[in-house]
């Protein structure tokens, strides 16, 4: 076998072998420490098993998923509608600028306390809370990938007298789609966090409301389960995304590649 | 004249870029005090900020304000601590970085906040687990910017690098680190918002004292110009961090060609 070929054989098992030894890691301490803290991994996955595969899916998974999905689907829609008018427009830009400034840096957990005076503690306040807070990624993100379309495009799509929804359409968002990506995925992790504190503060179900609940009352293995769900459900919800991404963007790659050649 | 005409176009400029705030005040106080949005929920914004210079000369308003940014400095400072070293190790060599790459991509999307209860029934109520929270939360995009920093380098540097007979640890630390500086600095203004952002949740969540506590306090008390006063502070907080890194980027990173350009 050659050197190179071994070499890439050793960094795939590298790969694989580091995960699964911290794995084994857990495993083997936490059976051995017996703790009240950090109960055995065996049974928090029997546990989590018991809980999650499939009873708990329809009572609290999916309302989670749900306003998780109409947050992060308005903030995208209003994140492109408003982002396109500011990319355009420099005097829009002004005049929003100091709004949007602030309404980023607000951290998003305070406004929960907000949401709850005003709409109660229903799922319309948790879809509200998460819709705002997902919004300012997708936006700011916008902008720039609209501000930053290539000026002889725009000059060429004139020439022919291409305006309105069909210049849009056609030069100014798929130029930007790659910036309302990279946005969309902060703003996908910010639902999740979202998700789980709105429920956590004001729900009777749900995931968050669940991981504290068990907690609360002491159901340490209960509470660990949840917490993988989450993490799993973070892991698969960013995969997808990615793989939305590459779905859609596979002609900005090929675009990309082909101008490296 | 042609003076004459850039001040007015930068007086111009000023006013838009003030009309947007205005307007928006404006008409959130004549929505509120017509009716048209029901006082108990929208005061007016003259009430709010009454509240707000009111707050300002209140002790446990200082107090609180203090614990939010001791939660925050204390929750950043670590995760640097930790995330830079463990990130340069990683970016150093291609094995460590196939050996761990797995394990990151799998810890990193776990929401923070789904260790509220563990940090709860490990720390308690206090600032343990504000920290805690601020730091696990805050070390991943470190992490991730450190990595990407180190593994960015211009190629026809380090070969300038070797051509020149650099030893392996000089071409590390003059060439790859200088290199991953302006990604540690975009890094660092990342995670001081996720780290104030944990900050809050804690206090809001778990009850850790700050902020986050006196914004539920306001809710409950039914105290609602206090509560969109300390929610404006918060935001207001959250642009000063914000600002104060960007502009310490562009200090430090004068020579870099990403900032020249920005001035």
């Amino acid at each position: 076998m050659n050197p190179a070929r071994r070499r890439r054989i050793l960094l795939i098992a590298l790969e694989a072998g580091v995960p699964l030894a911290v794995l084994a890691g857990w495993w083997v301490w936490s059976v051995g420490a017996d703790s009240f803290y950090f109960p055995a991994l065996p049974t928090i996955l029997t546990t989590f098993a018991d809980t999650w595969l499939f009873e708990r899916v329809g009572s609290d998974v999916v309302p989670s998923l749900a306003r998780l999905a109409a947050g992060f689907g308005i903030a995208v829609v209003a994140g492109v509608a408003i982002g396109t008018a500011l990319g355009l427009s420099p005097v829009a830009r002004r005049v929003a600028g100091p709004l949007v400034e602030f309404g980023r840096a607000v951290p998003p957990p305070a406004l929960l306390p907000f949401g709850m005076l005003v709409l109660g503690v229903g799922d319309a306040m948790k879809v509200f809370v998460i819709a705002v807070v997902c919004l300012w990624p997708v936006l700011l993100n916008t902008v720039d990938g609209v501000r930053g379309v290539d000026p002889t495009m725009l000059d060429t799509a004139r020439v022919y007298g291409i305006g309105g929804l069909e210049r849009l359409r056609r030069i100014v968002w798929p130029s930007a789609l790659p910036q309302v990506f990279a946005g969309m995925r902060t703003s996908l992790s910010l639902a999740l966090i979202l998700m789980v504190i709105s429920e956590m503060v004001a729900s009777t179900e749900g995931i968050g409301y669940f991981v504290l609940e068990s907690q609360r009352s002491f159901a340490i293995a209960e509470m660990w389960s949840g917490i993988v769900l989450l993490g799993v459900l973070g892991y698969l919800l960013n995969a997808a995304l990615a793989l939305l991404e590459r779905r859609v963007l596979r002609w900005h790659r090929a675009a990309l590649a082909s101008a490296l050649r | 004249m042609a003076h004459a005409l850039r001040t007015r176009r930068g007086l111009g400029r000023w006013a838009q870029t003030w009309a947007g705030v205005a307007t928006v005040l404006v008409l959130a106080e004549l929505a509120s005090r017509t009716g048209l949005l029901p006082q108990r929920y929208f005061p007016p914004v003259t009430e709010m900020f009454t509240a707000l210079f009111a707050a300002l000369g209140e002790p446990w308003f200082w107090l609180a304000t203090g614990q939010t940014l001791q939660g925050w400095v204390l929750g950043l400072g670590i995760a640097a601590l930790l995330a830079v070293p463990a990130g340069m190790l990683l970016g150093t060599s291609v094995v460590r970085y196939r050996a761990f790459r797995a394990v990151i991509e799998f810890l990193r999307p776990i929401p923070s906040v789904a260790l509220v209860p563990l940090a709860i029934l490990v720390y308690g109520a206090g600032l343990e687990s504000k920290v805690f929270l601020a730091v696990f939360a805050a070390f991943w995009p470190l992490l991730i910017q450190t990595l990407y920093g180190m593994q960015d380098v211009d190629p026809v540097a380090v070969d300038t690098a070797r051509a020149f007979r650099l030893t392996r640890a000089e071409r590390i630390t003059r060439v790859v680190l200088p290199g991953a500086v302006p990604y540690v600095a975009t890094g660092l203004r990342i995670s001081s918002s996720v780290a104030l952002i944990l900050a809050v949740t804690a206090e809001l969540v778990i009850g850790s004292p700050g902020l986050g506590r006196e914004i539920n306090a306001a809710r409950v008390g039914g105290a609602a110009d206090l509560l969109y006063a300390l929610i404006i502070v918060t935001g207001l907080i959250g642009w000063g961090l914000n600002s104060m890194f960007a502009a310490a980027e562009r200090r430090v990173l004068h020579w870099h060609p990403s900032q020249r350009g920005a001035r």
